[in-house]
């Protein structure tokens, strides 16, 4: 009797050290759109400082998936989500958690670059700073040309901070996005799609850009694109019809996925 | 020719006619007025239609004008802005069709109803609620001066503030509609409150279509008549200046509709209400056409793009 409390005491020690690998864990996640259900039963851990890519098919709720972890899918009118998001250990679902401040720890960039168009580079940036109230010119300044430079973008636009965001190209202006999600210093980064709308070129940088990222953050990021989810995550997540199929190492669930209906979709049978 | 041919030249011709009538309107406008038109009629501030002692300056009512037109835009615009806002960024959806259409519904109010409301039930309130308490206490303002009395250049500016109100609101709501909601899930994304969304995403880039809108009102207030015929308490000459809100006043689209019918054809006094219509066709038109380029433009806006 002794013995077994010793050793079921030691398992959940064992538990605690593991945690603080992962920074995320969605327990029983559910999700609806109306009386739709988009994800049923997500049960994920998602590592710290990795990338986690979230694949399949159009439809089987990977944006849902990450907008749950950031609570955006509730601003859709007659959204709907049950279950439990943990993020640090704190479920950001419960009552007393502000879901402000959730936004402001867990940044976003969207599948079309969304800069502010009527913002100069600049102020894009510091949208979000301005909004957690820093007014200090100096420390704007330092904040906007450090994020820039994280976003790989400051060599581009140093000279021409006062043009307005949309006169960049489509791939800087997405930079411009990630560095204006990167200005307000959150700890995990959402990327739906972000190379989705931009051409080949483009479209790799962002990726290199997202890989250099990683040491400074948790990174998920949806893709249909199954080459980009083996070229920059650590880990992927099949989703299919709203079910979680299959979670592993990226290098596993594309040279060994166990199971049948993750090894069609990534062999391009369906999709 | 085939059937299609002369249906094409048909409606051609008909689209063609309204050009022509706006043409013609102005070049018929500008001819009767020549005569009076100078420096003097547009700076010169007395009236007096009588044979042998005629004189006329149209300054008052040019001043009669803007000065209602602005209380309407100070007034008329915030609120406007408001039921915009909450219209397009917070009713629930039954709440938002039913109160546009109200909305729009009172843009169809024939302005004299507004007229004959305005002078048997609002002007009391005006005098009782607004111009009373700010005579008391304000009197000393020259803008406040005079013994308040409810038909006068404020009855006339809240009338028209009430007027603008559904134009400027229904097409605010549009535009702020128009505003793709990949912008406020942009600011949401960065941790922001419903106001914050509002303000950073909706309304910065709204702006010109919302400018767009009240320059809409404006130049409804302008032109507006009836209404205001009827509350500005009509006066004419050097005493229509507005120097106080609480001054019988006079607007150039009220002093036509009160004196076309009295007007003497072998005196220059027709001419001079003619006069009075030219500026008054082309300030209405200049506000009417900078309103549609700024809606137009926000409208036709893609997202991440100004130009």
């Amino acid at each position: 009797m002794g013995r077994e409390i010793i050793s079921l005491s030691s398992r959940v020690r064992k538990e605690d050290e593991t945690d603080h690998i992962y920074k995320i864990k969605t327990e029983n996640l559910n999700a609806w759109f109306g009386t739709k259900q988009a994800l049923k039963d997500i049960n994920i851990k998602i590592r710290k400082n990795a990338i986690t890519a979230i694949i399949g098919p159009s439809g089987c709720g990977k944006s849902t998936l990450i907008r749950c972890l950031n609570r955006m899918h509730e601003l859709v009118p007659s959204a709907k989500v049950s279950g439990k998001v943990y993020i640090d250990g704190i479920d950001i679902y419960s009552k007393n958690v502000d879901p402000v401040i959730v936004r402001r720890k867990v940044g976003m960039v969207f599948q079309k670059p969304n800069p502010f168009p009527t913002m100069s580079i600049y102020d894009n940036v510091a949208a979000g700073l301005k909004l957690n109230g820093i007014r200090d010119r100096k420390k704007l300044d330092e904040i906007v040309k450090k994020s820039l430079e994280q976003a790989w973008l400051w060599d581009e636009v140093k000279n021409d901070l006062d043009k307005p965001g949309s006169s960049l190209s489509g791939g800087q202006q997405q930079r411009l996005c990630i560095a204006r999600a990167l200005a307000v210093e959150p700890e995990v980064l959402l990327l739906d799609e972000p190379t989705s709308a931009l051409d080949p070129i483009a479209a790799s940088k962002i990726e290199q850009l997202i890989v250099s990222l990683k040491k400074d953050y948790t990174i998920v990021i949806v893709t249909h694109n199954m080459q980009q989810a083996a070229r920059v995550s650590d880990y992927t997540a099949f989703l299919y019809l709203g079910r979680l199929i299959e979670y592993d190492e990226t290098a596993k669930i594309f040279s060994n996925p166990k199971e049948e209906l993750t090894e069609n979709y990534i062999a391009g049978r369906f999709g | 020719m085939s059937v299609d041919d002369v249906f094409k030249y048909f409606v051609g011709l008909i689209s063609f006619l309204s050009v022509l009538t706006l043409f013609l309107m102005v070049l018929e406008l500008f001819r009767y007025s020549l005569p009076v038109l100078s420096l003097k009629f547009i700076f010169g501030i007395n009236w007096n239609p009588v044979a042998g002692s005629e004189e006329y300056g149209i300054l008052p009512y040019i001043l009669g004008t803007i000065v209602t037109s602005t209380i309407a835009m100070i007034v008329g615009v915030p609120i406007s802005l408001g039921i915009a806002i909450y219209l397009s960024e917070m009713a629930p959806n039954f709440i938002r069709k039913t109160l546009s259409f109200v909305i729009e519904l009172l843009a169809a109010v024939p302005s004299v109803i507004y007229g004959l409301w305005g002078l048997f039930i609002f002007r009391f309130w005006v005098k009782d609620f607004i111009e009373e308490p700010l005579s008391k206490y304000l009197g000393f303002l020259p803008i406040f001066e005079g013994e308040p009395f409810g038909l006068d250049i404020l009855t006339a500016g809240l009338i028209l503030a009430i007027m603008i109100i559904p134009t400027v609101s229904s097409v605010s709501r549009e535009v702020l509609m128009a505003v793709p909601n990949s912008q406020r899930e942009a600011v949401y994304s960065l941790g922001a409150t419903k106001w914050e969304v509002i303000k950073v995403g909706v309304l910065s880039y709204a702006k010109s279509g919302l400018v767009g809108a009240s320059i809409l009102g404006l130049g409804r207030a302008v032109g507006e008549t009836m209404a205001v015929t009827m509350v500005i308490g009509n006066a004419v000459g050097p005493s229509a200046l507005p120097t106080s809100l609480f001054k019988a006043g006079q607007t150039m689209a009220s002093l036509i509709a009160n004196e076309f019918n009295e007007a003497d054809p072998t005196t220059l006094h027709p001419n001079a209400l003619i006069g009075v219509g030219l500026i008054l066709f082309v300030l209405a038109l200049t506000i009417n056409l900078l309103a549609q380029v700024m809606v137009w433009r926000i409208l036709k806006i893609k997202e991440g793009t100004v130009e």
